[in-house]
């Protein structure tokens, strides 16, 4: 399986999801930098984390018209899987790819620290590899992460099962303490109606070893691989 | 064609948290500005466009606040009247 990793002007995350590919899976991966319109075969790409454009206007706004989004937009139209962390989150709502829209955190500091996630939908190709409501360590590192939507979209969302992660507390409840940026519904990550195309604001490409704290991120990249291969 | 000076005004949608705004009402609350009820605060943005009259530079703006400027899922937009440069 091949990794194709869009580089932004901006992005700083691109090694850690390239390092996620090929050191932690073992799998062939690409940059891809944003200029290009050639995503070079790959079967998954991600948007990675940074700053793309210098979070100008908002963040991801002008990113999402990067010549190499065109192709990133199709690939997903065909089906193809398409990880959006971060940035790559905003990017991906920007674009279309997933509804809402990332906002200023609640508290307006950047927040950088591991948060306690919970996993709400094993049934994705990026969570196959975890248990049902399994809590997780996985770092967060963001000024813009208050995910926003409207009531409807909110309620679809969660009435499709379309809420992959959910900031939650050590003993999984949702409390205002344990979603770190105001996010509505405490909500930490989503996917597209297909299914294919995910977004999330915590890096599970930064938890991988537990050198680095935790390895909780392994199961996300391990999920993609099982899920395409099959 | 004529250069044409359009003001737009974008701000956080009603009902959307400001924390923004919120911050700056409390700090004008603190200086003794009491009757402040709300603050919301957005963007300006000055774009010089060319067109051939008024109203076409208004719908040209108009169409790159819907595609790019502002975002449709959380903020408003106002555009202020064009004046020729």
């Amino acid at each position: 399986m091949k990794f194709g990793i869009v580089t932004f002007p901006g992005s700083n995350c691109d090694y850690d999801a390239y390092r996620a590919a090929v050191d932690t899976l073992g799998e062939d991966a690409s940059y891809i930098w944003h200029k290009d319109h050639d995503l070079q075969g790959s079967d998954v790409i991600i948007l990675p984390g940074g700053f793309s454009y210098g979070d100008y206007l908002r963040p991801g706004a002008i990113a999402r018209f990067s010549p190499v989004m065109s192709e990133v937009v199709e690939h997903a139209r065909k089906g193809g899987i398409v990880i959006g962390i971060c940035n790559g989150f905003q990017i991906a709502c920007e674009a279309g790819l997933l509804p809402g829209a990332l906002l200023r955190n609640a508290s307006l500091q950047f927040v950088s620290a591991p948060v306690t996630l919970k996993v709400e939908n094993t049934d994705t190709p990026f969570t196959s590899g975890y248990e049902t409501g399994a809590l997780i360590r996985i770092p967060i590192a963001h000024g813009d992460g208050r995910y926003t939507a409207d009531e409807s979209q909110l309620d679809e969302l969660e009435n499709s099962d379309r809420v992959v992660f959910r900031y939650v507390n050590e003993r999984g409840e949702i409390t205002p303490d344990s979603n770190p940026n105001g996010s509505a519904r405490a909500i930490a990550g989503i996917i597209n109606a297909e299914g294919n195309v995910i977004g999330l604001m915590p890096h599970p490409e930064r938890a991988l070893d537990d050198l680095l704290g935790s390895s909780d991120g392994l199961a996300f990249f391990e999920s993609i691989l099982a899920r395409v291969a099959a | 064609m004529k250069t044409w000076r359009v003001s737009v005004h974008i701000t956080p949608r009603r009902g959307i948290l400001d924390p923004q705004g919120k911050a700056v009402e409390g700090a004008l609350h603190s200086l003794g500005f009491e009757n402040v009820r709300e603050v919301h605060i957005g963007r300006h943005i000055i774009i010089e466009n060319e067109a051939v009259n008024a109203d076409e530079a208004t719908i040209a703006v108009k169409a790159m606040c819907e595609r790019l400027l502002a975002n449709p899922v959380t903020e408003d937009f106002e555009i202020e009247s064009a004046a020729e440069r």
